[in-house]
């Protein structure tokens, strides 16, 4: 009868742990091991000197459309490395740099944004990147059900954009999640912008995050620029999912510096002064300060890792366009393999007329 | 007027309307102050403002099923997919919703929508933004699909299907948004959806087509002509419900008839031709009837892409094969 609260729903908490000038909270301070640290560091700078290799090439008209992930370094590395190798790994379309941790080469990258199946590689317990907005989030409750169905000690940990968020299939994922209590992981990268949408105009919400307390578990803000926040939170929801098979939702709070894709004309909607304010707090130069406060690294050292980058991406880039040129003298007829496991008799007719044609064209078309 | 591209054709046409008429509302993904990823709505939000040209949170499902409910109270609302490729979250909406109310009210809910989406390949895109799958809208009872061809045709389909009572799909070929650009009128032209047109004139050979296939088609009509074949050129622009008349006359003429698209062949637009001609003028046929069509597969990467699209040398060999019989 009366009028009461039924329950205060959990509060959001936000964590930020190293802030853009380099200043550490040294209550909150994780203790990661050295090694890690130069780990988290190197695949840093590695994905942002990829980054802008892969826009060069683009732009030179070497391979086809890009979505760079300038910016958002911090939130996909500290997050995917908190992965153990049987953790399945399942992103969106702007994870590139967790990708390569898990196992794919630039050249795999550069062979799908160059247009070729072939660039669509899958190391064990990774998914592809998904081009439909928010579609995967569903596929990792999939994942993390059999994982629990089968008793295995495996985490999934799902990417998807602030944008995403809008999406239906992100909410029946969340939804599955919490009511089949999965192991899983959603990790937002809450970039600010959904190409041209910003983030208050995707959702009336305060915070993504508070998403997850619909859903009937928990969510936390991290200042996703911050790797070390950034990591705290995902061993946490890593270890809830792991130990009490409970999901967890983390925003991501980052920015996109660069374009959406190269498609794409951010002057359009969003002003030079923003972006100039976010890179402020980019990523990598705050993490360098923390790194060398602590004597893990110095200047030397740093000039010394992007030189061996970008040493390693020309040897990449080389062997990439090598492969191209092998791709390209293949039989084109390979676009019909692998559209199925089992061949549909029309399929195979249409493959054998194909072959028909090249040959009587003498390979310059069928 | 000076000459517009294809897109330009949309964006004129969208412009027309929502002038003309105060209950025409744009909504989707991009389309206000980015004036949408291909900018077929770049001006709008400047001319009719953010109520009317309305950025939606990223979610297809929501743009049409929204759209409905504005429908259902007075408004035209012209929801864009981004992608045709995107628009399958929709489809549940369209399917159920858009396609049905009209008869499952008996009319008394009409469903005055235009859904706009780019289709198509050879844009060099990566996955999911290439597909030509106007067989699934086409399938659907209670939705009309208009693929315009040429910036003209663009203008005036697209200024029918607003005004049409009907919800349309309107597919739009992107491949040849900017491809080339034609005079449109000073005038707002308007043309009839469920008409086809001959765009060329010819005795031996009927070539239908639609959309990003038409430069293609006519270009194979060309070749042809050099070897003394005229082929009669059917631009469909109204894919369902499609033009019979303006066919089977063509197709009695000719008495050999090929189909061109790059949807995957099976279950394809094609294959409904083919059997409207075999029911209706069997015995007139010279020869049966020829498909030039996508393979039964997803466009492939772009980068064989092309492999993949009908080119204008296998519509004219296909056309070639008709005639030897
Ligand atoms: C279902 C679907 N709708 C539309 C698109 C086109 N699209 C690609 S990325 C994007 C914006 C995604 O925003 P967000 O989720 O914030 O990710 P971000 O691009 O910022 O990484 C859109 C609309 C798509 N790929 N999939
Ligand atoms: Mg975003």
């Amino acid at each position: 009868m009366p009028r009461r609260i039924i329950e205060r729903p959990r509060g959001i908490e936000y964590l930020s742990i190293l802030d853009e000038k380099g200043r550490v909270d040294k209550k909150l301070e994780p203790d990661i091991p050295e090694e890690t640290l130069k780990a988290i560091h190197r695949l840093m700078v590695f994905a942002r000197l990829f980054d802008e290799r892969t826009l060069q090439l683009q732009r030179q008209g070497r391979i086809g459309t890009f979505a760079p992930i300038k910016g958002q370094e911090a939130a996909q590395v500290a997050s995917v490395l908190r992965l153990r190798e049987q953790d399945w790994f399942v992103p969106s379309f702007r994870e590139t740099a967790a990708q390569i941790h898990r196992g794919l080469t630039p050249q795999d990258v550069w062979l799908f944004y160059a247009g070729y199946r072939e660039g669509v590689r899958v190391p064990e317990h990774d998914l592809p990147l998904c081009v439909p907005v928010g579609s995967q989030c569903q596929h990792a409750v999939g994942i993390a059900y059999a994982s629990k169905l089968k008793k295995r000690d495996e985490v999934t940990m799902v990417f998807h954009g602030d944008g995403a968020t809008s999406e239906g299939d992100f909410h029946e994922a969340m939804n599955f999640a919490g009511v089949f209590h999965l192991p899983v992981v959603f990790v937002c990268q809450n970039n600010q912008w959904a190409i041209s949408l910003p983030r208050e105009r995707q959702t009336a919400s305060k915070t993504i995050a508070q998403k997850a307390i619909a859903y009937g578990f928990g969510g936390i803000q991290v200042d996703g620029n911050d790797p070390l926040a950034v990591w705290v939170a995902a061993g946490e929801a890593v270890e809830r999912a792991r130990s009490e098979s409970e999901p967890t939702l983390i925003e991501c709070v980052t920015y996109r510096l660069a374009v959406h894709t190269t498609a794409d004309d951010p002057k359009r909607y969003r002003s030079d002064e923003e972006v100039k304010e976010w890179e402020k707090k980019d990523p990598i130069p705050r993490f360098e300060k923390y790194l060398k406060a602590k004597g893990v690294m110095s200047d030397k050292d740093f000039a010394a890792v992007r030189e061996e980058i970008r040493e390693e991406l020309k040897t990449a880039w080389k062997e990439t366009e090598q492969v191209i040129r092998e791709l390209e003298a293949t039989r084109p007829d390979v676009i019909f393999d692998a559209i199925h496991a089992e061949t549909p008799p029309e399929l195979a007719e249409q493959r054998a007329y194909f072959l028909r044609r090249l040959e009587r064209e003498g390979g310059r078309h069928a | 007027m000076p000459e517009i591209t294809l897109i330009e054709g949309v964006n004129l046409a969208l412009k027309e309307k929502m002038a003309e008429n105060e209950n025409v509302v744009v909504l989707g993904q991009d389309v206000g102050l980015d004036g949408g990823i291909f900018r077929a709505t770049i001006g709008l939000i400047e001319e009719f403002g953010a109520d009317r040209v309305i950025d939606t949170p990223l979610a297809e499902a929501g743009i049409i099923g929204m759209a409905v409910g504005m429908a259902m109270n007075g408004l035209i609302p012209i929801p864009e997919m981004q992608f045709s490729g995107f628009s399958y979250t929709a489809f549940h909406q369209i399917e159920n919703h858009v396609a049905r109310y009209h008869w499952r009210t008996r009319g008394q809910i009409p469903m005055p929508m235009v859904i706009r989406m780019p289709y198509g390949a050879g844009v060099r895109a990566f996955e999911l933004h290439s597909e030509s799958r106007e067989a699934y809208w086409a399938h659907t009872p209670g939705l009309k699909v208009v693929i315009p061809s040429t910036p003209r045709k663009a203008r005036a389909l697209l200024r029918a299907a607003i005004e049409h009572p009907d919800p349309v799909v309107f597919y739009e070929p992107k491949a040849i948004y900017r491809a080339f650009r034609e005079n449109v009128s000073d005038e707002p032209e308007t043309m009839e959806i469920g008409k086809a047109e001959v765009v060329r004139e010819g005795r031996h050979i009927t070539m239908i087509a639609y959309g990003a296939m038409m430069p293609r088609t006519l270009e194979a009509a060309r070749m042809l002509a050099d070897e003394g074949i005229e082929a009669e050129v059917i631009d469909l622009m109204t894919v369902s419900p499609l033009d019979e008349e303006t066919i089977i006359e063509s197709v009695r003429r000719t008495g050999r008839a090929l189909v061109v698209h790059e949807a995957p062949r099976s279950f394809g637009p094609a294959a409904e031709i083919i059997a409207r001609l075999n029911d209706k003028i069997f015995f007139e046929l010279e020869a049966p009837v020829a498909r030039v069509t996508g393979y039964d597969m997803p466009p492939p990467f772009f980068a064989r892409e092309q492999w993949f699209l009908p080119s204008p040398t296998r519509i004219a060999d296909e056309a070639r094969e008709t005639l030897k019989l």
